[in-house]
């Protein structure tokens, strides 16, 4: 069965998108997207360090993985279209993992300076993936601003809470028109699995996996869960009961 | 001429352009991008592109992260 992820007009056959963020070095990362099976991943953008050896960027393009720059780091909307601009500029791709925090602390998305900055993104030819809140409302107006998708967070960056408000990523599910892709927050594979059960139509995880014991075992274990869960959707589960209801036929 | 280079300062002969500048740092240029004072100068316009006294240039590349 073809169910490919049409995202920004191109197909991927894998569901979950990787984060580069918190691996302990290059060698691990890379067991770690191998395993994953991701065909996209993000990087950050950062000023050149003339010492630095290897780079994240030779990993990707050995492993054929579409590189997905993200300006995380940006507080405004000025500071987040100048990196998506510079990212464009070194990657040579206009998709843009749109990030803009509001504070050190619990590195939630402004969303003010993160739909500002979509509108110019957009406007500026840019293939614009917003990492927001988990705000029905909000989600609308980014789809509105034209972007190819809508990434609402399960829980704070690297919290590992999993997904705090199931029902509003539900909200967001049923009225997108774009996909909607849970990021942050994802701790481990069975909070993948409810992602994609509660019918987001990809997965974009980075510390679950850089920070595990085994990243290249937790990897693994999100590849399969976000497949797990797509099935699970699409095979539509069964209504909640109350109380039981007979499997096997009654004693006559 | 003095100019800041990723925060940091650097002297560069008159009329040096963004490709000097960038040499400060690396010889490679792909995977690179440049602003000067918050303008992205695009690889293609390095060569031509002429610095001026206090210039700020960011010298960024992708590093992992997010």
């Amino acid at each position: 069965m073809n169910d490919d992820l049409l995202l920004g007009g191109e197909k991927f056959s894998s569901r979950l998108i990787m984060g580069t963020g918190g691996a302990p070095s290059l060698d691990v990362l890379e067991q770690a997207l191998a395993a994953s099976g991701t065909e996209l991943t993000t990087v950050a953008m950062r000023r050149l360090d003339p010492s630095a050896r290897g780079s994240v960027l030779d990993v990707l393009s050995r492993r054929g993985i579409k590189v997905l720059p993200n300006t995380a780091g940006c507080f405004t909307s000025g500071e987040a279209v100048l990196t998506a601009r510079l990212a464009r500029e070194a990657l040579e791709t206009n998709w843009v993992k749109l990030e803009v925090i509001s504070d050190e602390r619990t590195l939630l998305p402004d969303p003010i300076e993160t739909f500002d900055a979509a509108e110019r993104l957009v406007a500026d030819g840019f293939v614009v993936l917003p990492y927001i809140g988990d705000d029905p409302a909000l989600a609308r107006r980014m789809e509105q601003a034209g972007c190819a998708a809508v990434m609402p967070l399960g829980a704070p960056i690297g919290s590992g809470l999993g997904i705090r408000n199931p029902h509003n990523i539900e909200l967001i599910v049923e009225s997108a028109n774009v996909p909607v892709i849970l990021d942050a927050g994802i701790g481990t594979a069975s909070d993948a699995a409810l992602a994609m059960e509660l019918g987001c139509d990809a997965v974009l995880l980075a510390t679950a996996v850089t920070r595990a014991h085994r990243p290249d075992l937790m990897a693994q274990a999100m590849r399969s869960a976000v497949v797990a869960g797509r099935l699970a959707r699409s095979a539509g589960r069964i209504p909640r009961r109350r109380y039981a209801e007979a499997s096997s036929p009654m004693v006559p | 001429m003095n100019v800041t280079i990723n925060g940091a300062a650097h002297e560069l002969p008159p009329g040096a352009t963004v490709t000097q500048a960038v040499q400060r740092l690396t010889e490679i240029r792909s995977g690179v991008a440049v602003a000067v004072n918050d303008e992205v100068v695009s690889r293609g316009a390095w060569d031509s592109t002429p610095l001026a006294e206090a210039d700020r240039v960011e010298v960024l590349t992708a590093v992992q992260g997010g």
